[in-house]
């Protein structure tokens, strides 16, 4: 008896969590389209998110890709197939790698800060602050970071691509002696658009999960100093692992 | 100005307000005092609006807060000025942009006039000079004063203040209360303070409302609650720590718990 009641009595608080966080996402995207428009603070969000990024999508991509011209090459070369080297590199990383190592990488970048941010926001008032101003403090703090990693994660996965692709150039064309035309000609016949927009639609589902989840976690963390610490871990943690589970999800319905 | 009716308000098992009445008049500093856990700052965010009553109503310019939807709300909000406990600051603004952020919100006024404002608010209180510093620059003092002016930028009718004496030095604590008295009677706001502090609420107030455990033991002027002859008020007034509030606050016997566990 004890452990059913326990059971309802977790299940139901979950349930509860998941609805509050749906409205709070429907009632934050609703407000971002009632005037005044947000644009100066939607720019600054993607600032944040995304050009802030930059340098750590750069770096991740450009390893990423250069170790897949080193892995692909050592297993292709086995029968004699490194000429698909380009093929490899360029559908793992744009089918696969770029929109999840992207994600991830903004996740711990970007993600973390917002949580902290709405976190201490909270803390020291700041949203009722607003309330008495009358201004929405959804609309005024959260519509934009959300919109703002929509936008972001996909520009950012494109850039991932790019710069992957190129690191699997250095590294199987100018090092490991892979015919140029090989790597890149049948890339271009082999990328079809189906990967593309698959690769670009993931990309915008992980922009939306992380400063959803970012964000409700800031929100409705405890008002204390190890509230909001512990909010910040949760929302790394769980964002992380809703990637790779919705990665999942959208690997298998797209194929 | 302020009216508020059959208030109640309830967490789980406690309760925050317990049908309460009192009125805020036009043109006062009326001060809520009570202890920690009085209910004092559950009724301060019920009549500004930012939490719902379980039942009953506040009345503000006679319309009811707590059944307007969010437009007339906020509406009603741009009346209102408040300074919280913390001060609030936004603390990715720096101070100019922080007093000026509800008149960039809700006006169209040009930059040369925001600024004319912005510095006459800090002369106010008087903290002109300090622009372009952080709020992470100030002290505690002075984070309230910029508080408020920020509070004061759109020229409220009713100013809310939250705690404002709590955690600040004598000297401080003078400051600000000299400044609820001036905004009171050079600029005519009526004000609501929240507070714990007899001596400075003493010292502003008009009337005094006194609140325990969710129930409004006193209100008056400030000789009436001098001349009390309510114990609860004789003991929060003098802060005597025996009396009929209770020191303990559980009604276990203290010689049945630690022998017979």
């Amino acid at each position: 008896m004890e452990i059913a009641a326990s059971l309802g009595r977790f299940t139901l608080n979950r349930l509860q969590i998941l609805g509050r966080s749906g409205i709070f996402l429907f009632t934050s995207i609703f407000q971002a389209f009632s005037l005044p428009l947000r644009i100066k603070r939607l720019v600054k969000e993607i600032e944040f998110i995304g050009s802030k990024s930059f340098l750590i999508v750069f770096v991740t991509a450009l390893f990423t890709g250069m170790v897949l011209g080193i892995q692909g090459y050592y297993s292709l070369s086995q029968f004699g197939a490194d000429a698909a080297l380009g093929i490899m590199v360029s559908l793992s990383i744009i089918r696969e790698l770029g929109p999840v190592l992207c994600a991830l990488m903004v996740t711990g970048r970007a993600g973390s800060a917002i949580t902290a941010e709405i976190g201490i926001m909270k803390i020291t008032d700041q949203f009722p602050a607003l309330e008495m101003m009358a201004i929405d403090p959804l609309k005024y703090v959260i519509s934009p970071k959300i919109f703002a990693g929509i936008l972001s994660l996909p520009l950012l996965t494109a850039f991932f691509d790019l710069v992957g692709i190129a690191g699997g150039y250095l590294v199987g064309v100018k090092l490991l002696g892979v015919s140029e035309g090989a790597y890149l000609g049948k890339m271009v016949t082999a990328v079809t658009f189906t990967d593309i927009y698959g690769g670009i639609l993931k990309s915008l589902c992980f922009g939306l999960l992380i400063t959803w989840i970012s964000s409700f976690m800031g929100f409705t963390a405890e008002p204390t100093t190890e509230g909001v610490s512990r909010a910040t871990t949760n929302a790394v943690v769980l964002t992380s692992l809703s990637i790779l589970i919705v990665d999942y999800i959208l690997t298998s319905l797209l194929l | 100005m302020i009216k508020v009716e059959n208030l109640v308000k309830r967490y789980g098992n406690v309760t925050a307000s317990n049908h309460l009445n009192c009125h805020f008049k036009k043109g006062k500093i009326t001060v809520i005092l009570g202890g920690s856990g009085s209910g004092k700052s559950t009724l301060l965010r019920q009549i500004t609006g930012l939490e719902k009553p379980d039942s009953g109503a506040v009345y503000f310019e006679g319309m009811d807060l707590t059944s307007l939807g969010k437009k007339k709300l906020y509406k009603l909000r741009k009346k209102m000025g408040m300074l919280f406990q913390g001060s609030a600051l936004f603390n990715y603004l720096n101070i100019f942009e922080n007093i000026a952020f509800p008149l960039r919100e809700h006006t169209k006024i040009a930059d040369n006039i925001i600024k004319t404002i912005v510095t006459m608010k800090l002369e106010m209180v008087g903290l002109r000079g300090t622009e372009d510093l952080m709020p992470s620059q100030l002290s505690g003092g002075m984070m309230k004063r910029v508080g408020l002016a920020r509070a004061i930028v759109m020229d409220p009718k009713i100013i809310f203040y939250d705690e404002p004496t709590s955690g600040l030095d004598p000297i401080s604590t003078g400051v600000i209360g000299k400044l609820i008295k001036d905004f009171n009677q050079a600029l005519n706001i009526t004000s609501v303070v929240v507070s714990h502090d007899i001596e400075s609420s003493f010292k502003i107030a008009d009337n005094i409302i006194i609140l325990f455990y969710g129930d409004i033991i006193a209100e008056g002027t400030v000789e009436e609650i001098r001349n009390s002859d309510d114990l609860r008020v004789k003991q929060f007034i003098n802060g005597e720590p025996e009396g009929p509030i209770p020191f303990t606050r559980t009604d276990k016997n203290y010689l049945d718990e630690i022998l017979f566990d």
